[in-house]
């Protein structure tokens, strides 16, 4: 094992040995190794989370045909650190009728449980947090306690708009989590593990995305719903709540939510690419050519997968600056009228489908037409739907005698 | 000490502190947010105890759920049932007395047994307890219909609700 094949444990091990070299025994010192390698894991992600805040403002600005920051550093690269230093000088309000603990826990909880998904985040095949066989659960009970912040925010802040923007996020939260546990059912199944890992590895043939394409558009639009961006964002819907469960959080605490945000944006990027992309394995192909064996070093598969993540990253900030916000009942009935039963009879084709194929060569071909197919009787189905609301709409109001008799 | 006791002893005081903390303080919100820091304390033992699937159900189950449901009908509800009124009613002592001897009785009987003073053992490297847990739930001569039976339940209790959230069409 050298620093160039196994980077982090070769430090850990190092590290290990520097501690028991001071008197301490192999107990404790595995202790403190973790602890430090949870710390370096944090700090990754929030240094990640600052570069987030200029990628952002730089391609939204490119939506808009803007410039976006230009002015400090080159292309404007220091402008995320300006920022940091205004919301840390701004001044810190706790409102006077505000749950004072509750409101100054709400944004660290917000902030936690985007951090807690990156325990299990496979950035290569030797660097990553933890492969727990219950990863892709973990990613859904993680996403429990950004509910509860969204919660804790809107009450405590004791403002009817902020309760009611966390009543909006809290109902969009729990409905879309329905569709997105389904779509993480998919790759599940098709992998035969929940280890995102495992599922990693699954891929290292043929990306997940060919053999269920609509689980990956699922996916997105669920991750879209939770993260409560455009089109979704009604829960900080500016012309009709301010700002929704955040509005009375002023400076660093306001940046909490906003970091946690980005980040958590990235994040789902980054599972796209786990669950749907091969995640750190393969790189459009490339690692199949022999020539091409440096591929498999961790660092290679670290900017493979942060690049497949801002990808993916970009897809939804490209939803997000192109879609208007839809009313909140369209939202629901988006949710449990049409995805949740999509999710369900998407998630028994699939089972279906790969037990029936697995061991023949249809496998592929078959996963993926299936899936084309179902595509296409969904819209047939709704072609249909709103023809008929079309015609019901069109047609002149009927006497009001008649309509009693029914 | 081994890390891990003291991370149950940390656990097992945020537990029981946090359930003291649900049944004595005033404000049914906060008494809310104390459940969940004791559901989630009991999340943190069934990690402890290598049954990490049941840790992570504890957590989506009942924090991201019930507990969240909690805290919606206590908001919802009126304001007078927050803030007022004493907590006990003039039969605390009987309960209090119950729940002591309850507990000394369960304490009792779980101290003749073997379990409770050996260490539990280790579970071999390379066995997947959530396959042979998937597969016990679905095996016939393991817990296929306990499993159905429960599901079954769920889903009429899911079109009972249905049923009673529709308004009626007359």
């Amino acid at each position: 094992m050298t620093f160039w094949n196994d980077p982090i444990n070769y430090i850990a091990d190092w590290l290990r040995g520097v501690f028991m070299g001071w008197g301490i025994t192999a107990g404790p010192a595995n202790v403190i190794t973790a602890l430090i390698g949870i710390v370096v894991i944090i700090l990754f992600a929030l240094a990640i989370a600052i570069a987030l805040v200029w990628v952002e403002r730089k391609v939204v600005a490119r939506f808009q045909d803007r410039l976006g920051p230009n002015r400090i550093g080159p292309f404007g690269l220091f402008q995320p650190f300006a920022d940091i230093v205004k919301l840390i000088i701004k001044e810190d309000i706790t409102p006077a009728g505000a749950d004072k603990v509750v409101f100054n826990m709400a944004p660290v909880i917000s902030l936690a449980s985007v951090i807690l998904i990156w325990a299990i985040v496979p950035l290569a095949s030797k660097i990553y947090g933890a492969d727990i066989n219950v990863g892709v659960l973990y990613l859904v009970a993680v996403g429990s306690f950004g509910t509860l912040s969204v919660i804790m925010a809107g009450w405590a802040s004791n403002n009817k708009y902020a309760l009611i923007g966390a009543f909006r996020m809290v109902a969009t939260m729990i409905s879309y989590e329905i569709p997105m546990v389904v779509a993480l059912m998919i790759p599940t199944i098709i992998a035969g593990t929940m280890s995102v890992k495992g599922i990693t590895q699954a891929q290292s043939n043929l990306w997940f995305v060919f053999l269920s394409p609509l689980g990956l558009l699922l996916f997105i639009i669920s991750a879209i719903a939770e993260l409560g961006r455009s089109p979704f964002d009604l829960n900080e819907a500016e012309s009709e709540i301010v700002a929704g469960f955040h509005i009375e959080y002023t400076g660093m605490k306001f940046g909490l939510f906003y970091a946690g945000e980005l980040l958590h944006a990235f994040t789902f990027g980054g599972f796209m690419a786990v669950l749907f992309f091969g995640g750190y394995g393969g790189f459009f192909g490339l690692e199949k050519l022999s020539a091409f064996a440096w591929l498999s070093n961790p660092f290679i598969e670290l900017v493979v997968f942060l690049l497949k993540a801002l990808i993916g990253y970009w897809v939804i900030m490209w939803v997000k600056y192109s879609m208007p916000r839809i009313r909140i009942d369209h939202m629901l009935t988006f949710n449990w009228k049409f995805l949740t039963p999509l999710a369900f009879v998407l998630l028994m084709m699939t089972a279906l489908f790969d037990k029936l194929l697995a061991p023949t060569q249809f496998y592929v071909p078959g996963m993926f037409l299936s899936n084309i197919l179902l595509a296409w009787i969904v819209i047939e189905i709704l072609r249909k739907y709103s023809k008929r609301e079309r015609i019901e709409q069109e047609k002149p109001a009927e006497p009001v005698i008649q309509a009693a008799h029914h | 000490m081994t890390p891990d006791q003291i991370i149950f002893l940390l656990c097992a005081a945020l537990i029981v502190g946090s359930a003291l903390m649900v049944v004595t303080t005033k404000n049914l919100v906060h008494a809310a947010l104390w459940l969940v820091a004791t559901l989630f304390g009991v999340a943190i033992l069934y990690g402890l105890l290598q049954a990490g699937f049941l840790a992570l159900v504890q957590v989506v189950v009942y924090i991201g759920a019930i507990a969240v449901l909690f805290i919606f009908a206590v908001m919802l509800t009126r304001r007078e049932m927050r803030d007022k009124g004493t907590q006990v009613n003039h039969n605390w002592g009987i309960s209090a007395l119950l729940a002591l001897l309850t507990f000394g009785g369960l304490a009792f009987i779980l101290s003749s047994w073997v379990g409770f003073s050996s260490t539990a053992k280790a579970i071999p490297a390379g066995t997947d307890t959530l396959m042979m847990l998937g597969k016990a739930l679905v095996s016939p001569d393991a817990y296929v219909l306990p499993f159905e039976v429960a599901s079954i339940l769920l889903l009429a209790a899911l079109v009972g609700a249905v049923y009673i959230a529709t308004s009626s069409k007359e």
